[in-house]
């Protein structure tokens, strides 16, 4: 198969898992990259859980379903729970330290930890959590970098909104140099 | 690639609506289709366009049935129950012969069902839902680009045949984002002498109307109506091939499972076996030419679908039951995964 990376976000409602999903497939479409983009509607983003599967690719994409993530972005427990086992051998896992106590028992992964509401509410950003994780995607998954990233926020920031480019900025570096 | 935005696939059914000309929609909203129903209650005022949102479906086809009428370019969407609710006025749009795109983002059923993506109203956009001898143009894209150049070409179609025709997505595929190209340049304009524009005193009075007493009448509507249908058989069949050419296995999918089914057939093609797909894209007219080739060289087949099995009706009259043909499907909202049509494919391929 050709290079394809398949992400999966997982949280909350609320925590910004497909706002931050939308960012690394603006990010990927800017880079010309073959991207989609697949949200959880079901009843699980009323107030539980909420995911979505990123998948960024060099060739065309077939089905847009990650079942077997090669990064996984766990921002609560029982996201974690629910897809640590359907990472494949070799993926990382990227865990909201500050929000999940748990640790991952697979060793055939790496995972990253990173207390990133921590670091959020210490900057006053309270609701940037999920850009701060981002940033460590961005460092730590092979051809992600920081390019683009003004670019890509300014396609997935409603237009009302543009002054807040810049703190989802910063919070992306804060993450990829922790 | 600078002209691409991203896009959930019901937002880009709805633009490419507008753009194909489309200024009239009535909707009532329903999960996992209502951002069709959203974008245009945005953009139409905007253009000086109609979004109305109806007391029901009921009420929202009916009012597609007087735009029609008049000849504009007009439609609705709706998911799979509202669908059902939309089945008397889409036999009126039948029997009246007036154009008009309906959108089906389908969900679980039947009843209320869930809210999960379906493609299980195979049946009900094929061969009829409503009631009389009548087909709809049924295209069922399989992308978020073809969510938006289906819906122009459906606008198309209807105008051409002055009939329904009917955009088959499912929740997936209304609810994923991916690039897309708006850039809408083929829109084809048709003269609608038929239409209900105010005589001004020139010409006959227009009458549009689905009643006909008389049985004679009647029949020979019926009879014109069909020879219609037939030369949209001969003519609007869609489909693609993909790795058919020395394929012993043909896998058929429309939608979002023919997406799951390249991964799977990507992973057969790694371990050596042939294998192919017929990805029908009108699944009606549906392309039994190209299947009924395939018959003749493939030695299975194999439907995937997100149904108790209803396509595979379709092809094996399509083949004339000529090869064996297998189901592989999952139900109620769930979606196959590749590993389960992978398994299809092996057990399928590799048994004489």
């Amino acid at each position: 198969m050709s290079k394809a990376v398949n992400i999966l976000y997982a949280g909350f409602g609320g925590q910004g898992i497909l706002f931050a999903g939308k960012f690394l497939a603006y990010k990927g479409l800017i880079e010309e990259k073959q991207v989609s983009w697949l949200p959880s509607y079901g009843p699980e983003m009323r107030g539980g859980t909420a995911n979505c599967s990123v998948i960024i690719s060099d060739a065309p994409i077939g089905s847009p379903i990650v079942s077997k993530p090669d990064v996984l972005v766990a921002m609560n427990l029982p996201s974690l729970e629910k897809y640590e086992n359907e990472v494949v051998s070799g993926g990382k896992i990227f865990v909201d330290s500050t929000l999940i106590d748990k640790k991952v028992e697979r060793d055939d992964v790496e995972v990253y930890y990173i207390p990133a509401t921590q670091m959020a509410y210490d900057n006053n950003i309270k609701t940037l959590a999920n850009m701060i994780i981002t940033g460590k995607v961005l460092k730590e998954v092979e051809g992600f970098s920081m390019d683009n990233t003004e670019a890509a926020f300014k396609k997935v920031v409603s237009a009302r909104h543009q002054d807040l480019l810049g703190v989802n900025s910063n919070a992306v570096q804060m993450g990829y140099d922790y | 690639m600078a002209d691409k935005v991203l896009m959930k696939g019901n937002e880009a059914i709805a633009e490419a609506a507008i753009q194909a000309g489309c200024h009239h929609y009535f909707g009532y909203p329903i999960t996992p289709q209502t951002e069709v129903a959203a974008y245009m209650s945005k953009r139409m005022p905007k253009i000086g366009g109609t979004f109305l949102q109806a007391e029901s479906e009921v009420a929202a086809i009916n009012m597609v049935i007087g735009v029609a009428s008049t000849g504009k370019r007009v439609m609705t969407s709706s998911s799979s129950p509202g669908v059902s609710l939309k089945s008397e006025g889409i036999s009126y749009l039948a029997g009246c012969d007036l154009p008009a795109l309906v959108v089906n983002v389908q969900r679980g059923g039947p009843g209320l069902g869930g809210i999960q993506p379906s493609q299980s109203d195979y049946y009900q956009s094929t061969k009829g839902g409503g009631h009389g001898d009548y087909h709809n143009i049924v295209l069922a894209p399989a992308s978020v680009q073809e969510m938006a150049s289906l819906t122009v070409k459906g606008f198309d179609l209807a105008d051409k045949y002055r009939m329904v025709a009917m955009i088959l997505a499912d929740g997936t595929m209304g609810q994923m984002m991916e690039p897309v190209s708006l850039d809408v340049s083929d829109v084809k304009t048709y003269d609608k002498p038929w239409a209900l524009t105010g005589t001004e005193c020139k010409r006959e009075h227009n009458i549009v109307n689905s009643l006909y007493l008389q049985p004679e009448e009647l029949e020979i509507k019926n009879f014109e109506r069909y020879e219609k249908y037939k030369a949209i058989e001969e003519n609007e069949v869609m489909y693609e091939e993909y790795l058919m050419d020395d394929a012993e296995v043909c896998v058929v999918a429309f939608g979002i499972t023919s997406r799951v089914a390249k991964n799977a057939i990507n992973e057969a093609r790694a371990k050596g076996i042939k294998v192919g797909m017929i990805r029908p894209i009108t699944l009606w007219p549906f392309p039994k030419k190209p299947l009924a080739a395939a018959a003749d060289k493939c030695k299975a087949f194999i439907c995937v679908e997100m149904n108790m099995g209803q396509m595979i009706d379709d092809v094996e009259l399509a083949i004339r039951c000529k090869k064996p043909v297998y189901l592989c499907n999952r139900v109620g909202g769930m979606i196959p995964s590749p590993e389960e049509v992978l398994a299809k494919i092996e057990e399928v391929g590799g048994a004489e």
